[in-house]
């Protein structure tokens, strides 16, 4: 009986260990980073420089995912391609899926080009909706109020520290999303052409027009003859400017940008993706001003 | 509200006011009502009952178009006993591969389930793999039960559309059959640490080499295994592991020829033991596999095994002997191939492999006792040749889905013959986005 107890009591996990939070991408990380304070010790299993749909379930993402409390991770089949195979083989069982420590940002954020069909012929597109939501800052405040709520359900010693947090964060939040909209304003029904469909949700919250994609289909990469007829279709409409993320293999954008005598623009995508994109916050500063740096 | 507030104060003073702001909310209204119409539409898809449970189904098609100089069907790793798995080299022209359906799901909170079936082209269903596996074990423990690919090794676990060869290596032909799938059950444990440290032990029924079928209580075929890996910066990634695998074949038969080239049959009964050490190896600049990375990988394997070795050729009409043979066989045998995958821009790869098999030292007592059938009635097991072969192969990948890849080999798998081997392959992914191992 005594034996039972003590093994009952390793099974109440240790109310000094800081909440173990297991982020599948920069932005998820960075979030609970804000939220979480020194309560929380966040992982995060991909950097800004690689594509969170092309990852492997490496076994330095198992070994992290087994000790994990929460999983913080995008959905919307972003993850797919290695998720469940993390999960599977964790061996934890706190953070399987419909598990409270299991939480996707799409369940709390609103999710635009959601397909009315899918069909692979139209290349790597998720039947939920663009995954790649982190670049409308209502989505990051939607996402934060409900992973909030959920930390506070896995560390219920923590509670009100974490609501608190999410309190002064959304404050300072929505006080910057006034700013970047503002300061954004000349950006408004500009043309650009992107890389890949991943900034879907800054083009629709700044009002800038998709003028092109280099890639032929989301997830192909851009083939000579796609980029020959988008050279063309950009004399015919012109665009502002040739932009693409962080992670992404520069040289299309910088062959069309060439080819069509228009700026080519990195922008980070995601927190870590340039040396200024340290936090959320200095994520969007970076990419609003580095969008007005073009204009110019 | 505000507006309509606005809208009633100002009507006493401008009428034409309320007639722009009428448009309007007609245009806001129907534009609701559209919305509203879209979004039951979706839920009701939503709610489409029982389909709203179906698994996540993925097919695999798969095909080859071969050119071999030796005739695949009178294959043999010679100096090795007949695994009895199907390891000949792709047919002959143009054939089908095998056709690989995979289903799996959540079965409740606590299960999950997956079923991977292999329509061959011969037309039969094989069950390649069908097993539970538990999700709310915790504690780093997980059980796995049914068919499934044994954790020994490194490529034993990668089902067959995602090897980057065409075909298995020699070690996994002649110590495994291919692969080694038993019915069985499997516990592994994840050690709490950063460094990734997983045990696992496997017991099942050994209805397969290098077991035999059988019907017997209690397990045929013991395993044990350990993976250690992690990552090296951010570039590389690594996993090595350590299996041991332990059987007792009973009447474990094949056919081979005697010195006159007459059918006879051999069969082994006694121990088997086969130690696995592996190692891969994957880097990418800054972990971004998408334009150029590298995968390296290799496996040593060595087997012991002891027992006794039948011999009959009875079943001839003008048999040599006419009578039955048994005697003591013990053989240390030893094989290991290297590879590399090298994608060298998006869409292209390409690959070396490299296999050696040792032949080490065998005893054979019906030789050793000189009673009857001599070194050369045993041409499989009693010619010392190590076999070895050299592949290299291209492939170019459309999108995720699709696979197309020539590979060309210089087999010498078989003693004083070298099979040269061209084909093209295609493997082509229906359906569900699966999840690849590392």
């Amino acid at each position: 009986m005594r034996m039972l107890i003590g093994l009952l009591c390793l099974a109440c996990a240790p109310a000094w260990a800081a909440l173990e939070v297991f982020a599948c991408t920069p932005e998820w990380g960075a979030l609970a980073r804000e939220l979480g304070g020194d309560k929380a010790n966040v992982y995060t299993a991909t950097t800004a420089l690689q594509n969170p749909h092309r990852i492997e379930a490496r076994p330095s993402l198992i070994a992290r995912a087994r000790r994990a409390d929460l999983v913080v991770c995008t959905g919307a089949e972003l993850e797919i391609g290695w998720l469940p195979l993390v999960l599977a083989q964790s061996g934890n069982a706190k953070i399987q899926r419909g598990q409270p420590g299991f939480f996707e940002a799409a369940s709390a954020a609103r999710l635009i080009e959601v397909p009315a069909g899918v069909d692979r012929a139209m290349g790597d597109v998720h039947a939920s909706g663009n995954p790649h939501l982190h670049l409308d800052p209502h989505n990051v405040a939607r996402v934060a109020k409900a992973l909030a709520q959920r930390m506070a359900g896995a560390d219920a010693q923590n509670a009100s520290y974490y609501v608190e947090r999410e309190l002064a964060f959304q404050a300072r939040w929505r006080e910057a999303t006034a700013r970047w909209e503002r300061a954004a304003a000349p950006l408004k029904n500009v043309p650009i052409v992107v890389h890949h469909k991943d900034l879907s949700y800054l083009l629709a919250w700044l009002g800038m027009r998709e003028a092109g994609v280099l890639e032929p289909k989301p997830g192909l990469p851009p083939s000579t003859a796609h980029l020959a007829a988008l050279v063309a279709q950009l004399q015919q409409a012109p665009a502002r400017m040739v932009v693409h993320s962080a992670y992404s293999d520069p040289r299309p954008a910088d062959w069309l940008a060439q080819q069509a005598k228009l700026p080519s623009v990195l922008l980070p995508f995601t927190v870590g993706g340039t040396e200024r994109a340290t936090d959320l916050f200095a994520l969007y500063d970076d990419t609003i001003s580095r969008l007005l740096a073009a204009m110019r | 509200m505000a507006s309509k507030w606005w809208c009633a104060a100002a009507l006493a003073v401008a009428l034409p006011c309320v007639r722009a702001q009428g448009v309007e909310s007609d245009k806001l209204r129907e534009e609701v009502r559209r919305l509203q119409e879209r979004v039951q539409a979706v839920e009701k898809a939503r709610a489409a009952g029982e389909s709203a449970f179906n698994p996540a189904i993925s097919l695999i098609l798969q095909g080859t178009a071969a050119h071999s100089s030796q005739d695949p069907d009178a294959y043999q790793i010679t100096g090795f006993a007949p695994s009895g798995g199907e390891v000949g080299p792709a047919p002959r022209s143009l054939s089908l591969g095998e056709s690989e359906l995979i289903v799996s799901a959540n079965i409740d909170p606590y299960f999950r389930g997956q079923l991977v079936a292999a329509l061959t082209p011969e037309n039969e269903v094989e069950v390649e793999e069908a097993f539970f596996q538990t999700l709310m074990l915790g504690r780093g423990f997980t059980l796995k039960g049914g068919r499934f690919l044994s954790g020994i090794g490194y490529q034993n676990e990668i089902h067959q559309h995602a090897w980057d060869f065409q075909d298995a290596p020699l070690a996994y032909k002649a110590f495994l059959g291919g692969r080694f799938n038993d019915d069985g059950l499997q516990l592994r444990w994840l050690a709490p640490t950063d460094l990734f440290l997983e045990f696992g032990a496997e017991a099942g029924r050994g209805r397969a080499f290098p077991s035999a079928e059988r019907s017997a209580n209690g397990a045929g075929a013991w395993s044990v295994f350990a993976h250690a890996g992690g990552d090296i910066g951010a570039s590389t990634a690594w996993r090595a592991g350590l299996s041991y695998l332990y059987a007792e074949p009973e009447n474990r038969a094949f056919a081979d020829v005697d010195s006159l080239g007459n059918p006879v049959t051999q069969s082994f009964s006694g121990r088997s033991k086969l130690w696995i050490a592996d190692f891969v190896l994957k880097w990418a600049p800054a972990g971004n596999a998408a334009v150029t990375n590298l995968k390296l990988q290799g496996e040593y394997f060595r087997r012991d095994e002891s027992g006794t070795l039948d011999y009959d050729d009875r079943a001839q009409s003008t048999p040599q002997f006419g009578t039955p043979f048994s005697g003591t066989f013990a053989s240390r045998q030893s094989g290991w191939y290297l590879q590399a995958v090298y994608q060298f821009m998006p869409r292209w790869r390409v690959g070396l492999r490299f296999d050696q098999l040792d032949y080490g030292s065998v005893s054979n007592g019906i030789v050793a006792g000189g009673a009857g059938p001599a070194a050369a009635d045993f041409p499989l097991l009693g010619t010392p040749h190590d076999p070895s072969r050299a592949s290299a192969m291209v492939d170019w990948s459309a999108s995720e889905f699709s696979r197309i890849r020539l590979q060309v080999a210089e087999d010498d798998s078989r003693a004083g013959v070298t099979d040269r081997q061209v084909l093209v392959q295609y493997v082509f992914s229906l359906g569900a986005h699966g999840a690849h191992k590392f």
